[in-house]
């Protein structure tokens, strides 16, 4: 990113506090990593390592009353929204203080009060959803904008389409972001579509598309402020496709040996975390010892977090009865 | 469009194009989508008119992508608005299974976000609509948890449960039957009223045999009834009327009144929500059952095109009288 244009339009007080929720999210992810491998943590383990920087960076960018629609490799963003270390421990371990009350695990995480909207594990499912949130704020005539997330894989969806399409005829107010992160599980871009660029694909909806370096926090949060301001604005949905690359398995059980190497160690080079310590020192907001404190702030958080999670109750079997319906009385208006 | 007038006489269709009316007047935060529903007032003129009167985003017509516009009134729903969606023909609510019974149907379950939004799905046969615009897709839904499923019979209960359905906050198929649309008529009341979702209705009281049925199958069985009364069986016939949840204490009230039951409906046999009603009454009521528990139901097959097809495929009077009177025997 250029550094004139990061200092003139990012505040250093907001950029620090992305390199925090990426360290955050960082040390987090690999803390409920090791309880997967200790046997702690049960079921699928789903990481955003190396990719950290994309919900970082378009978490930041939203106002208050926005809504987000994230997919599985967002923890940024469910941090940022105010989603605790702890509840993120405790829906892994399946506990009753799990925004999901254990109903549902891992990063199946929503919470309206707090602007998230839940997904599931079926990708591109959340972009209609996510339109059809921005199809209430313009019925309403709300300025309020929805950010929402699937992986290259999930463009593939006739739901990833039919969201496009919706969207930009009705212009709805909704940014639409990809984390191409090359692979799908285990399927390679160029197995999954004829294009190289994903953003290609916005084309046939007449939705502008942006290519940003999903690395560079800096650079998703600018490329996410501009598309959420022409939504605003009523300028209709924009697709913002961030290159990234994926650094663990699908899953953490998966090895992820069909990656090439050489592939990971080039993008070792690109680690989300270090290039954003690079813009701090180089714009002469942080120093190592700046970098250290965060990182010590981040261990207590994640550790308290930890200790939340296993000391806090797991639900009780009968508890599985509950909720299948709502009650009136129970739905805000 | 048509207007609420007290003393006149309407239609199943004008019964579900008053609701919605008078749904749009009460509360703002209700709107309609669909396909061709806006100046064209859809493929069944339900909304004619409407969007004259409520405006283009209140009356949304839609890309021709049902996942993508259900997906679209889950979000709408989910941010407090009230989505009533039109499939143009139940048989398309297909492409939209997905997003209805993944997403809407577990969403409050898993993180407490309510999803009140009602699909309009005409359904059913009759009509000679072939394969594609005449199927009975209730079985699929009434098997996934989280959705609440309504099939009236008459224009009463037709405007009752659609008003209900609106203000329900939980996702309602609504499933309105397209061979009662213009078929059956009646003077509803004029003041606003509702009909519960998860009670049925006895349309018929009678001593000897139990109909469970909804929808279309509901004038099935009353006609049969008509005819069996001349031989001197006296058939109960128990509408339904929601398919989730089940009014079981009228089914096995009227059961256990009759001893004997009947379960008619058009969905086909296998898996159907028959077979679910016949398994419980085994289960619950096996000592008041004096016969056998008969399904009367299409066979497990596409329902056809052809007249002598559809006509064979479907549940007749006949059907009714046939097994009406072995259950008489016993």
């Amino acid at each position: 990113m250029d550094l004139a244009v990061v200092a003139k339009e990012i505040k250093p007080a907001d950029l620090l506090q992305m390199y925090y929720y990426l360290r955050l999210t960082r040390t987090l992810e690999d803390r409920v990593t090791a309880l997967y491998r200790q046997g702690r943590i049960v079921g699928g383990v789903y990481t955003s390592n190396g990719m950290e920087a994309i919900p970082v960076g378009y978490a930041s960018a939203i106002e208050r009353d926005d809504i987000i629609a994230p997919y599985h490799r967002d923890m940024g963003a469910f941090l940022i929204r105010g989603i605790t270390p702890g509840e993120v421990v405790a829906q892994y371990l399946g506990k009753r203080t799990g925004p999901t009350r254990g109903k549902d695990g891992n990063v199946h995480i929503g919470d309206l009060k707090r602007g998230i909207i839940g997904f599931v594990s079926h990708l591109a499912d959340n972009l209609p959803i996510a339109a059809g949130a921005a199809l209430a704020f313009k019925i309403r005539g709300e300025s309020r904008v929805v950010v929402a997330n699937t992986g290259d894989g999930g463009t593939s969806r006739g739901d990833f389409h039919e969201a496009l399409n919706f969207a930009a005829v009705r212009k709805l107010p909704v940014v639409f972001f990809c984390n191409n992160n090359q692979y799908a599980y285990s399927t390679p871009l160029s197995l999954q579509m004829p294009i190289k660029d994903v953003v290609d694909r916005a084309k046939a909806y007449a939705i502008p598309g942006e290519i940003v370096d999903g690395n560079d926090v800096a650079a998703v949060y600018l490329a996410a402020k501009r598309a959420i301001g022409r939504a605003r604005a009523g300028g209709g949905p924009t697709f913002i496709e961030c290159k990234t690359m994926r650094m663990h398995g699908h899953s953490e059980h998966d090895s992820a040996k069909y990656v090439p190497r050489e592939l990971l160690e080039e993008w070792k080079q690109k680690d989300p975390i270090l290039k954003a310590e690079q813009l701090l020192r180089a714009l002469g907001y942080a120093d190592d010892a700046a970098f250290h404190e965060v990182e010590e702030r981040v261990k207590r958080e994640v550790e308290a977090g930890v200790e939340f999670g296993e000391q806090s109750p797991l639900p009780e079997g009968p508890e599985v009865l509950e909720g299948v319906f709502a009650d009136d009385e129970e739905v805000s208006s | 469009m048509t207007t609420a007038t007290a003393g006149r006489e309407v239609t199943y269709l004008e019964a579900i194009s008053e609701a919605l009316d008078e749904e749009m007047t009460r509360d703002e935060r209700v709107f309609i989508m669909g396909e061709d529903i806006g100046p064209y007032g859809g493929a069944f003129r339900i909304t004619e008119g409407f969007q004259k009167k409520y405006g283009e985003w209140r009356v949304l017509d839609t890309p021709l992508a049902e996942s993508g516009f259900v997906g679209a009134a889950i979000g709408a729903a989910m941010m407090g608005m009230r989505p009533v969606v039109e499939m143009q023909f139940a048989d398309f609510i297909s492409c939209a299974f997905d997003q209805i019974v993944e997403v809407a149907g577990t969403s409050y379950y898993r993180w407490r976000a309510s999803v009140p939004m009602v699909i309009r799905a005409p359904y059913g046969g009759g009509v000679h609509g072939g394969p594609f615009h005449s199927e009975c897709p209730e079985g699929w839904f009434f098997h996934s948890p989280g959705l609440k499923l309504v099939a009236p019979s008459t224009p009463y209960d037709a405007k009752g449960l659609l008003k209900a359905a609106i203000r329900d906050p939980n996702p309602v198929i609504y499933f309105e039957h397209k061979f009662l649309y213009r078929r059956v008529k009646a003077v509803l009341p004029s003041e606003d009223y509702i009909v519960p979702i998860g009670k049925g209705d006895v349309k018929r009281v009678g001593t000897d045999i139990s109909v469970i049925t909804y929808g279309a199958m509901v004038h099935l069985a009353l006609e049969a009834a008509d005819l069996l009364a001349k031989d001197g069986i006296n058939l109960e016939v128990v509408d339904l009327r929601s398919l989730i949840p089940l009014d079981q204490e009228l089914i096995y009230e009227s059961v256990r009144k009759t001893s004997k039951a009947i379960v008619l409906h058009e969905d086909n046999k296998t898996g159907g929500i028959g077979a679910e009603i016949a398994a419980r009454l085994a289960e619950d009521c096996f000592d008041c059952l004096d016969g056998p528990i008969i399904r009367i139901a299409p066979p497990d097959t596409p329902i056809p095109f052809s007249a002598p097809l559809e006509e064979f495929f479907l549940p007749k009077i006949t059907d009714v009288v046939t097994a009406a009177k072995k259950l008489a025997s016993y």
